[in-house]
């Protein structure tokens, strides 16, 4: 666990970056949490992604795939990784303050 | 009153599931049909051992209406789609299924043509999936007349059936090769999209030092994005390539089509959302999921399926007894990981609890996350239990739905993986 200040909040970071609680997670923290991976200017895109994982967990309690990501955000999977080189939906859900997708079983 | 079953998919789930039903409730009071597309019942487990000559596709192969019991009706018939909101089947011979209850068994289907150029040049010649009997088929073509080169094995995106035997198929390439004296001329390698050899970590690190110890290199975190069958590339969506001379995919895995079909049922993929615990469809009460068919977060696997079942039909019981369901599925897997040279480990999992080390079902069973030949006929042994207890929906003795605890060790994991006994 890391204990760090975004954007004037505490938050609670686990060993892989995820946010440990994701009720800890405020919009206004998104520069900031996407600088920390690397993604410098924050683009149309990259919100529209952020928002969409966003609000895939708030209403599935689990983040997408990127595999659904490509299927449901409207941004295709090719376009997803040039957002996200490191990997759309791992790095996505840390910016967007969720936990690590559990697509792999 | 009669009531209604209606039982969509006659392998694994839905026959157990359906001979579990029959013999719990009076044949006067309910009728059961089953419906599948195909009179095909195909022993999955038997796939991985196809390519290196050790069964053959017309051994693994049984009719399913023979698998149910008497009393019980079966549809050879696909089916296109449910109306939930009426509780109507229809079938793509256009007759029509009312239910009183649904249970939803159509699994999961390859989706080959959704990675660009993967069914393209190439495909069932240097590229293969050994996830059907005719591509198993055609792999232990080519194996035997393969005499050196780079073998890749990959896994596009999870989930797939069986997580483990992609790593099984290399651990046995790795003994067919020594076997036929050609192993210094081949090289194997494991291209997975996850961190790791496995999704869960004391498995993982012992996998991949197996893999190591065999000489498999592991590339980790590769998403194929595209398959070069006459380049012999895969290409990952972040631009990492890896050349093959052969390469063994594991497509990536959707829900049945009829699901896509059925508003509001399933997901993006075409798996239904279904309650983890008491496998229960979200969509309606009066659907009930089991096997690869539902989205719950458990290992799509025979033994999956087999512990869910009898959850599933207490609460198919429960639900027409207008009781509450029982909230009783626990994630429970448990899997025999071929690792060759007639060696197999056991692996017993569930939701909570990752894969430990020590013995199953108790202090004194078979070894659990350890290379033994025991193992190894716990797995032969396995195909027969399938047909003749696992389907018939008896229970095997001493392996109940809930995963057992006693003979299990807790493990540190920055314990040096040789100090586990």
């Amino acid at each position: 666990m890391t204990m760090l200040t975004i954007a004037a909040h505490d938050v609670e970071l686990d060993d892989e970056g995820f946010f440990a609680d994701p009720g800890q997670w405020a919009e206004e923290m998104v520069p900031e949490l996407a600088r920390r991976e690397g993604i410098d200017p924050l683009t149309d895109g990259h919100w529209k992604v952020i928002r969409f994982m966003r609000a895939e967990y708030e209403t599935k309690g689990s983040g997408p795939t990127v595999r659904v990501l490509g299927k449901a955000s409207g941004v295709s999977v090719k376009e997803l990784y040039q957002l996200f080189p490191k990997g759309p939906a791992k790095v996505a859900a840390r910016i967007a303050g969720i936990p690590k997708p559990h697509g792999c079983i | 009153m009669t009531v209604r079953i209606v039982v969509l998919g006659g392998g694994t789930g839905g026959t157990l599931a359906a001979n579990r039903l029959r013999r719990l409730s009076p044949a006067g009071e309910v009728e059961i049909t089953v419906v599948d597309r195909d009179d095909r019942h195909v022993y999955q487990p038997g796939l991985l051992f196809v390519p290196f000559g050790l069964t053959h596709p017309e051994d693994i192969v049984r009719p399913r209406g023979r698998q149910l019991h008497r009393g019980i009706d079966y549809r050879p018939t696909a089916v296109d789609r449910v109306d939930i909101a009426t509780g109507v089947v229809h079938l793509a011979d256009g007759a029509t299924l009312p239910y009183d209850v649904l249970v939803v068994a159509t699994g999961a289907v390859l989706a080959p043509e959704e990675t660009e150029g993967l069914t393209g040049p190439g495909w069932m010649e240097r590229v293969f999936t050994f996830y059907t009997p005719e591509g198993a088929g055609a792999l232990e073509a080519a194996l035997a007349t393969f005499d050196g080169g780079r073998v890749v094995v990959n896994v596009v995106d999870m989930p797939i059936k069986c997580p483990v035997a992609p790593l099984e198929f290399c651990f046995l390439a790795d003994w067919y090769f020594t076997e036929r004296g050609i192993r210094d001329r081949v090289e194997i390698a494991y291209a997975t999209p996850l961190d790791g050899a496995f999704t869960k970590p004391v498995a993982s690190r012992q996998l991949a030092g197996m893999l190591a110890d065999k000489g498999i290199e592991l590339i980790t975190e590769f998403n194929t994005g595209e398959v070069d069958g006459a380049g012999g590339r895969l290409i990952a969506y972040d631009g990492r390539e890896v050349a093959f001379d052969l390469a063994v995919v594991v497509p990536l895995h959707s829900g049945a089509p009829w699901v896509g079909r059925s508003e509001g049922l399933g997901d993006e993929v075409n798996f239904v959302p279904t309650d983890d615990r008491t496998l229960q469809a979200k969509a309606a009460p009066n659907i009930f999921v089991i096997g690869d068919a539902a989205n719950v977060p458990a290992s799509k696997a025979g033994s999956v399926t087999h512990f869910e079942g009898e959850v599933l039909v207490e609460n198919v019981r429960r639900f027409l007894a207008g009781e509450p369901l029982a909230e009783r599925f626990d994630g429970h897997a448990n899997c025999f990981v071929e690792t060759g040279f007639r060696k197999a480990l056991l692996i017993d999992f569930n939701y909570d609890t990752e894969p430990l080390p020590g013995h199953f079902p108790g202090p004194l069973g078979l070894p659990l996350l350890k290379e033994s030949r025991l193992n190894h006929l716990g797995k032969l042994m396995f195909g027969w239990f399938y047909w003749h207890s696992l389907l018939p929906g008896r229970d095997i003795p001493g392996i109940g739905a809930a995963m057992p605890t006693a003979g299990k060790r807790a493990v540190a994991l920055d314990q040096p993986r040789s100090e586990q006994p």
